[in-house]
């Protein structure tokens, strides 16, 4: 696999870390216990396009959004997570 | 025997190898296998299951039956394909799967017992009684299970693996490849040309074909050497693309050092990993057999192994050599058999009316129906219209037909598609982005529409990279015909005592496959486990196609009705040496070595992983028998006097910006904005899920300047982590960080004596509160000072840039001596940690929160990472374990891992109460101590509580205490 980091280029995907969803990103305010749960825990398993979060640990140590489809494997898009701007 | 003046060896290389302890010449440029058959040995093998005698079947990696031992020195590599392993002078090789010897293989009785061997007797066979499996079925099995044996030893050989990158990945050196590799290479693109084969020609090399009016070796020879004198262009023989995977990356086995004679330091293999924007799949046909009875004796060969051994190596297979087939190969070998002199016995074509005008006889529309010889064929059965004929020969050659060499499309999930036409699979358009099938890979099988398919395959490649290039005039070829009429296993060849061979390997029969039929392993997923079919080292690559149109005819299905099983990578075996060379014993991991690493080595100290890093265990003195003397001995040093450790290793991350001490503030559960600048504080930190992540200390060395520490473990970790908080919660903020861990060198001071020890090293006295830091001139080294202590006693940290570490480490060293002082270890710091109560990752380790450590205080008003989560349900609470001490009741070792239960309570899951996370002996205290979590351990000190390890058949009364055992009010740290 591999992955085009917008800063470095294509690399190996054993340059990056993974973390899990692009769900991380979206941190509930507040207390709700509800909310939190969801944001930890729950999770889909999408046959098709996925955006999951990935680190240039070995590389420039950028955060990124990646959005792939876990039946073809293609790689659609790769962004930084901090271009997102603010939340 | 040889053919004068024929093949492509170098005759005037002569090599002597070994094979079964008899000494053999051969030529440079044979295999194993054509210079065995060059000396007149066929047998080579005996089968898996059967013991059956075999011999060499193809020229190729395909090979089911020619499967050797290769020894040298240090080494015994079993399974080595004969016709893929080339000789050298030297070369050892042994026949595998036989005892005593290959001529008299006692285990061969299990050929007359094949009647109750059929598909399936493990499952009928060695069922009842129920308890003989576990004690005598599987054992037994067991021993006679497996082809070839390893040394028993570690593989101490080299092996590499190396990166490549390139435009276009030509897979095959064949007419196909080599042109498809000119066209792109002419082009400017970066090529490379990978082939399996130690020459590139691919058939070529093997048959009697011109191109442009010349002999084909000619073009192949001048389009290798414009190949290899361009800059754009990589050629790799003996590299076999083993897979095809994501984003366009191949895997491949290279041969490096595996023809040669063995040298210590020339790698046997490299697995490359190959990124190529595209790929042009030119790797040929596979020749398959036709079942008929007995079909499986030495001296039976594929009808292109025959041409390869005759015309590529010079090597007669038999002398009165017999041919096989449904297709005009099979004439066509005997024309080329008759070209080189060897005598044709006959030429047996299935199909009914073709032209017997040869000067050879030829049987129309007959088959062979059986075979006779015992180590070695001797005579063929003909079935023809008027009946039966015996013939005597020595070798006969079968071709059934062509199978596209199309595995690596499959290796995404890609299914072939089935052509009747051409009576194989053929590969799917696209299975794999960016890999073309082309030539006799995709079914094209004429040198002509191969030179054809090669360019028009590089072009689109071409314009797939967005280069232009225009088709060149092609070399004129022969298209040979083919006229296959399918014949896949002689009719009346299932028949109850015969036995016609699919899976040579596996010893896999007609029969066996018609029996998963009627036994309902109709699908052919079931029927390959059923009977094993293309389960042996070659993976079926010539018989599992015929294996299915067994199954096919069977069950009254159509092939593709049928399916078929698909292919994985790897494409022939691949030693997990060569995917993972360099990571054997130390490679396995990078080592971290501190400045102070070899000045701890020359004294003596055990060095013992911390991460990646290493670290001191302790300093053995003369007269120390255990480590534990050494220890206690530093701990008392410390304690009352001064000790110097090297804690270089803590994660040191540098934070500056204006935003820096908001940020940490979200990062800290406790608030760091209001440290003044010079201070230190110790900080907790959660991950989103409430739970600790790390603690340290981070100090505030300016107003928007911040030096964090971690623990050693977490340091990446840690620094993960803040780069996420940073880029997805507050990108916007003004701040930086990085990691300083390797930049500075660290040394804890520790002990009643510590401030003079400094002020020795420092050129005078130093003043600096507890939890202070500040700038320093160290010998006129800019320096960093904290006082911070992690054993209790009064302690400061020392940090010098890296370069000066080792230095200072030994002047420390050199003037803690005289002062009575010396070097502690990890061990004596443990020690003076637990008697602290100060946790480690034994406490924090990734379920705990602060409520359970006791630090729920630490937990400020502000919002910060995990504090919301923190405060879920069963999160806080009495029926929480908490971190408490342990002491033993009466003076007995306790162990980390062992479990808490009431006294008096059964050392049961339903009773258990909590758990040992460290424990050490207490100088000090004289006494074993424990941390430990205990349900609601705060609210139960003072009760006793039975500590039980069944594993170390421990089983302690102990006093639940405090954490901290020693100094509570902290007197010593702020003295």
């Amino acid at each position: 696999m591999r992955i085009t980091c917008p800063l470095c280029g294509p690399r190996d995907r054993r340059e990056f870390y993974y973390y899990g969803a692009e769900a991380y990103l979206h941190r509930p305010a507040g207390d709700d216990a509800v909310a939190w749960d969801a944001y930890l825990h729950l999770r889909n398993n999408p046959a098709g396009e996925t955006r999951d979060l990935w680190y240039h640990e070995a590389g420039c140590a950028q955060w990124l959004v990646v959005t792939r489809n876990t039946v073809s494997h293609s790689v659609s898009t790769v962004e930084l997570v901090a271009e997102r701007g603010a939340p | 025997m040889r053919i004068d003046g024929k093949g492509l060896i170098d005759r005037g290389s002569p090599v002597r190898f070994r094979f079964d302890g008899v000494e053999y010449d051969g030529f440079r440029g044979d295999t194993l296998a054509s210079a065995l058959l060059a000396n007149g040995v066929k047998l080579v093998g005996r089968s898996f299951k059967y013991h059956r005698p075999r011999g060499v079947l193809t020229a190729g990696s395909e090979e089911p039956n020619a499967l050797v031992e290769v020894i040298e020195r240090g080494q015994q590599t079993p399974n080595v394909r004969a016709t893929v392993q080339e000789v050298y002078d030297g070369l050892q090789a042994r026949s595998q799967n036989r005892w005593p010897s290959l001529k008299y293989d006692l285990l061969a009785v299990n050929d007359l017992a094949a009647p109750f061997l059929s598909a399936g007797f493990y499952y009928k066979t060695f069922m009842w009684p129920r308890s003989f499996w576990e004690k005598l079925y599987e054992p037994m099995i067991r021993r006679a299970a497996g082809l070839g044996r390893l040394s028993g030893r570690h593989d101490q050989a080299v092996y590499e693996k190396a990166f490549a990158f390139c435009d276009l990945l030509v897979i095959g050196a064949g007419p196909t490849g080599l042109q498809a590799a000119l066209t792109a290479a002419r082009a400017g693109a970066d090529v490379i040309l990978a082939d399996e084969d130690a020459r590139m020609g691919g058939r070529l090399l093997s048959e009697l074909e011109a191109i442009d009016g010349s002999p084909a070796l000619e073009w192949v020879a001048a389009v290798l050497a414009e190949l290899a004198a361009l800059p754009n262009v990589r050629l790799m023989p003996r590299t076999t693309v083993t897979g095809a995977y994501d984003g366009g990356t191949y895997g491949a086995l290279e041969r490096v050092g595996l023809h040669l004679p063995e040298a210590a330091d020339r790698p046997r293999e490299c697995f490359w990993r190959i990124v190529a924007g595209q790929a042009v799949l030119a790797a040929g046909a596979l020749e398959r057999p036709i079942a008929f009875e007995d079909n499986d004796r030495p001296g039976i060969l594929l009808a292109s192994a025959v041409r390869s051994y005759v015309n590529r190596y010079g090597v007669a297979p038999g002398s009165r050599v017999a041919v096989f087939g449904n297709n005009d190969d099979a004439r066509r070998t005997a024309r080329d058999l008759m070209a080189a002199g060897i005598r044709v016995a006959a030429l047996i074509d299935s199909r009914a009316g073709v032209s017997t005008d040869e000067d050879f006889p030829v049987y129309a529309g007959a088959v062979v129906s059986g075979t006779r010889g015992r180590l070695a064929l001797d005579e063929i059965t003909v079935q023809h219209a008027n009946g039966t004929v015996q013939i005597a020969a020595d070798c006969l050659a079968i071709s059934g037909g062509w199978n596209p060499t199309l595995h690596l499309t499959c290796h995404m999930n890609g299914r072939p598609i089935w052509n009747d036409d051409l009576a194989s699979f053929v590969p799917s358009r696209g299975a794999v982005p960016g890999l073309t099938a082309a030539g006799a890979a995709n079914g094209a099988f004429g040198t002509a529409a191969c030179l054809a398919e090669g360019q028009a395959a590089a072009l689109a490649a071409l314009q797939a990279l967005g280069r232009v290039a225009k088709p060149a005039p092609l070399p004129v070829a022969e298209d040979f015909g083919y006229g296959l009429q399918p014949l896949w296993a002689v009719p009346g060849s299932g028949k109850a005592h015969g036995r016609a061979w699919l899976d040579f390997a596996n010893d896999v029969t007609v029969k066996d496959v018609k029996l998963a039929a009627v036994e309902n392993y109709a699908s052919v997923e079931h029927m390959k486990r059923y009977t094993t079919q293309g389960m042996a080292p070659d993976q079926g690559k010539n018989s599992n196609i015929g294996a299915l149109a067994v199954l096919a005819d069977a069950t009254g299905r159509g092939i593709p009705e049928t399916g078929t099983t698909t292919y994985r990578p790897p494409f022939v075996p691949v030693p997990i040496a060569a995917m993972g060379a360099g990571g054997r014993g130390k490679g396995f991991a990078p080592q971290r070595l501190m400045t102070s690493h070899s000045a701890s080595v020359a004294l003596g100290a055990p060095m013992i992983e911390a991460g990646l890093w290493y670290r001191p265990s302790y300093f053995p003195r003369p007269g120390e028998a255990t480590w534990r003397e050494a220890c206690d001995r530093e701990v008392r040093m410390v304690r009352q006097v001064v000790g110097v450790c090297d804690v270089s290793t803590l994660g040191k991350i540098d934070i500056q910006g204006a935003d820096a001490a908001r940020f940490l503030d979200l990062v800290y559960t406790n608030t760091f904005s209001s440290l003044p600048v010079g201070r230190v504080r110790y900080g907790l930190m959660l991950r989103e899920d409430g739970h600790v992540l790390d603690d340290g200390t981070t100090a505030r060395l300016g107003d928007s300047h911040f030096l964090m520490t971690t623990t050693t473990a977490a340091a990446g970790l840690v620094m993960r982590h803040l780069d996420f908080i940073q880029q997805a919660f507050c990108a916007d903020w003004d701040l930086r960080t990085i990691s300083v861990t390797e930049s500075w060198a660290q040394f804890a001071i520790a002990g009643p004596k510590a401030r003079d020890l400094l002020a020795a090293v420092m050129d005078g006295p130093v003043v600096l509160p507890f939890m202070g830091c500040m700038d320093v001139q160290e010998q006129g080294v800019a320096a960093r000072l904290f006082r911070i202590s992690f054993s209790g006693e009064e302690g400061y940290e020392i940090a010098v840039p890296a370069r000066y570490g080792e230095a200072l480490f030994r002047d420390l060293l050199a003037r803690a001596e005289v002062m009575g002082g010396g070097p502690y270890g990890m061990e004596a710091l443990n020690v003076l940690r637990i008697e602290k109560g100060f946790i480690t990752h034994a406490e924090i380790h990734g379920r705990t929160t602060a409520f359970d450590i006791g630090m729920e205080k630490m937990v400020a008003a502000k919002d910060c990472i995990g504090k919301a989560a923190a405060r879920r349900p069963g999160l806080v609470g009495p029926a929480r374990e908490q971190l408490v001490g342990l002491k033993p009741l009466a003076d007995a070792p306790l162990t980390a891992g062992a479990h808490l239960y009431a006294p008096g309570a059964a050392a049961s899951r339903d009773n258990d109460q909590g758990y040992v996370t460290s424990v050490c002996y207490s100088p000090t205290l004289e006494s074993w101590l424990a941390l430990a979590f205990l349900k609601d351990g705060r609210a139960r000190l003072g009760e006793s509580i039975r500590l039980v390890d069944p594993l170390r058949q421990i089983d302690v009364i102990c006093t639940v205490c405090d954490p901290v055992f020693h100094d509570k009010e902290g007197k010593k740290l702020r003295a």
